[in-house]
């Protein structure tokens, strides 16, 4: 229950001129990490820079910038570690699909393992 | 294929081991800066020392500079000072300094009593430079060469420790080049 009343509480604190701008500056601050207080994202840290990207970020959402150009903006500053969903490229790899490998090693091992006993 | 069986478990062991002892030597509030090997960005701030001409990135063209992000308020900024007086006094070091989020008369009264290392030091009240420079926290310090092009970022105060195993041979090759 926390975390939702913290996030509305970012929102709140700015006007937007539609729902549709206050919804985009919620997801946007939410999928962003605070540079400082490594394990929040924008919308729940109150560290000062936390608070100016904050106000950067709303005051590109009601000059009608798009989420892309948002997030390329601050990629292009502190890198793709702002990103709370990296991107998908080599480096990334094993992050990304690491999971599903490891999973694919498992069944096989089991399946190999359930024939043996089948077969004693 | 039995004896391996019986290693396996000590393998992964081992394995979850080293890695684990590797993630210990991270540093993982160090964030490497998309900027490196990029121009300064561009920016116009007013200058400390001098409120009539406002100072630009064209300041840090034509000499090796070393862009100190600094603040009165910030306790690591006020360990690396006497250093960095050091530096600039006895190697002669060109800092550039950029006042992030600070009380003129507060960052001018440290200058006085502590000591001045900075040729030019830009004031950013706002913090916006600051962010176009992919700052997170003071203090922050940027390599820039002769042409404007930042070349390293050393984050956190600057140490002779440091200064000696890394910072001075990066300004040393900086400086012979054209």
């Amino acid at each position: 229950m926390l975390i939702p009343l913290q996030l509305f509480a970012a929102a709140d604190y700015y006007t937007f001129d539609s729902p549709e701008q206050q919804q985009r500056f919620t997801t946007l601050t939410s999928e962003l990490r605070c540079l400082v207080c490594q394990n929040q994202n924008l919308a729940e840290s109150n560290a000062p820079l936390a608070n100016d990207l904050r106000t950067q970020i709303y005051q590109k959402v009601l000059t009608g910038q798009s989420d892309k150009q948002i997030i390329d903006y601050l990629v292009a500053r502190y890198g793709n570690f702002v990103l709370y969903r990296p991107p998908l490229n080599f480096s990334t790899f094993g992050l990304w699909f690491g999971p599903f490998i490891l999973l694919l090693v498992g069944i096989a091992y089991l399946i190999y393992y359930l024939k043996r006993e089948h077969r004693t | 294929m039995k004896t391996f069986r019986y290693l396996l478990p000590f393998i992964i062991f081992f394995s979850i081991i080293i890695l684990l002892w590797r993630g210990l030597a991270l540093h993982p509030n160090q964030i490497p800066s998309p900027l490196l090997n990029k121009s300064t960005p561009q920016y116009s701030l007013p200058n400390l020392f001098d409120a009539n001409h406002p100072t630009t990135q064209k300041d840090l063209l034509g000499k090796v500079t070393l862009v100190n992000v600094w603040a009165s308020w910030c306790p690591a900024c006020a360990e690396e000072h006497e250093y960095l007086v050091q530096l600039a006094q006895e190697q002669n070091i060109n800092f550039y300094g950029i006042n992030y989020k600070d009380d003129s008369a507060a960052a001018l009264k440290i200058l006085k009593t502590a000591g001045n290392p900075y040729k030019i030091v830009a004031i950013d009240q706002s913090g916006n430079a600051a962010i176009d420079w992919g700052v997170y926290g003071a203090p922050e310090t940027f390599i820039v060469d002769k042409k404007g092009i930042i070349r390293y970022k050393q984050i956190g105060p600057i140490t002779p420790d440091i200064w000696d195993n890394k910072l001075k041979s990066i300004v040393n090759q900086l400086e012979n080049e054209n």
